[in-house]
């Protein structure tokens, strides 16, 4: 059989659909106008399964599933929109609202953040955990770009841009739970890291951790639709 | 028919709801017809009424007075309206919580003062460690998310909840709105 005829088929929300081997259930789902929430994910860029907002049920398993990493399988009955499913992903927005200080009213992405339009979309109106108003840094070290980890939800995206996409690896990870942190090089200040000036990881962040200084605002939104366009030049050489 | 009676407070908060309620405008007229403000900033009553019907309460829970008052205001409200963010996620008001209330007094009271530095002890409320939200203390009926909620937020929700209508929240307005 030749690969293009080598197709699987399932059902997403009793939809039936086919699909490539290897490819998520998230891809699938989309070419095919089924809409399952995400936050780290971003065209262009790895999956990591970091924020389980796309988590999704599998008829059959007990284990819900992150629908950006998981892959398809022959005759898979796939649910992306049950009532267990909301609950979740209520938790998960609120846990990420409750664990740093996303004071939306004075953000420089308010109006434009993904988080804040996340939480309207599951029809988040107020957080049921106790906020732990925690302290966390602004690294404003760097000549063009601020990091504020008080808006920071861990997504991963400035990362993954930064080494797959500009190939400098200059962010990373470090700590583990609440203490973790985007950092870059070995935890130097940004601004006497190996950062390239690229800000790349400025356009990818969904939130208003990462921002150019003096420009992203109300009036100029982060535009992180040049990630495909990248790949597609990348392909094409 | 007797009119709803509509309670509005001003906790921990810039009063901008209670302007953007205003800003209901000549819509206003119509609400009238339809309740009485018995307690608000907006009228001269001192003593919060023992029975209200709705109450949209704005601010987060800042001081020793705020948590009385939010205490009473439940025992006396039917419905209780989060009215929002400060009073939802205790929004600008908190952002002292990650310091505590030591160095805002400092700075006001101290360094940004000309003359007679000190800390005033009589006729304000003492400070709590941390600002938060009225859920945390009482419980809330309704949430209205926003900074401030529009107020085309207030009147598709008002209208709805004297009319008994159903109402979609995330639908009118968001945290940050």
């Amino acid at each position: 059989m030749s690969a293009e005829n080598d197709v699987r088929t399932l059902t997403i929300d009793e939809q039936e659909v086919s699909a490539r081997p290897g490819q998520t259930i998230l891809e699938v789902a989309r070419e095919n106008g089924i809409n399952i929430p995400t936050l780290c994910h971003l065209d262009g860029l790895s999956d990591v399964g970091a924020c389980r907002l796309c988590l999704v049920e599998i008829k059959g398993s007990n284990k819900l599933l992150p629908a950006c990493v998981a892959t398809v399988q022959e005759g898979m009955e796939v649910s992306t929109d049950t009532e267990r499913l909301r609950r979740h992903r209520r938790t998960i927005l609120e846990l990420l609202f409750a664990e740093r200080n996303h004071v939306c009213s004075v953000c420089v992405s308010n109006g434009h953040c993904e988080l804040q339009a996340m939480a309207q979309e599951q029809g988040l109106t107020h957080v049921r955990l106790p906020y732990r108003y925690a302290k966390f840094d602004v690294d404003a070290s760097h000549d063009r770009f601020t990091a504020d980890h008080n808006r920071c939800i861990l997504c991963l995206r400035c990362v993954r841009a930064c080494a797959e996409i500009e190939g400098a690896h200059v962010w990373d990870v470090m700590g583990r739970g609440i203490d973790c942190l985007v950092i870059t090089d070995l935890h130097e200040q940004w601004g006497n890291s190996t950062c390239t000036r690229c800000g790349k990881c400025v356009q990818v962040c969904p939130t208003g951790a990462l921002f150019e200084k003096s420009k992203i605002g109300t009036e100029r939104p982060k535009d992180p639709q040049f990630l495909p366009y990248l790949n597609l030049m990348r392909e094409a050489q | 028919m007797s009119k709803v009676k509509l309670a509005t407070v001003w906790l921990d908060g810039c009063s901008g709801c209670h302007m953007s309620f205003l800003d209901m405008d000549e819509r206003l007229l119509e609400l009238a017809e339809l309740v009485d403000v018995v307690y608000s900033p907006l009228v001269d009553v001192k003593e919060y009424p023992e029975e209200v019907d709705i109450a949209l309460v704005e601010g987060a829970v800042a001081t020793v007075a705020d948590e009385e008052k939010i205490r009473k205001i439940r025992a006396h409200t039917r419905t209780l309206i989060a009215m929002g963010d400060c009073a939802i996620t205790s929004n600008v008001p908190g952002m002292r919580n990650a310091i505590g209330p030591e160095p805002v007094l400092q700075r006001a009271y101290f360094e940004n003062a000309s003359a007679q530095q000190q800390i005033p002890t009589e006729g304000l409320p003492k400070l709590l460690r941390t600002v938060r939200p009225i859920q945390d203390f009482v419980k809330v009926d309704v949430y209205l998310p926003g900074c401030p909620p529009s107020a085309e937020t207030f009147h598709t929700a008002l209208t709805a909840l004297l009319t008994g209508e159903p109402m979609d929240i995330p639908a009118l307005t968001r945290f940050g709105a």
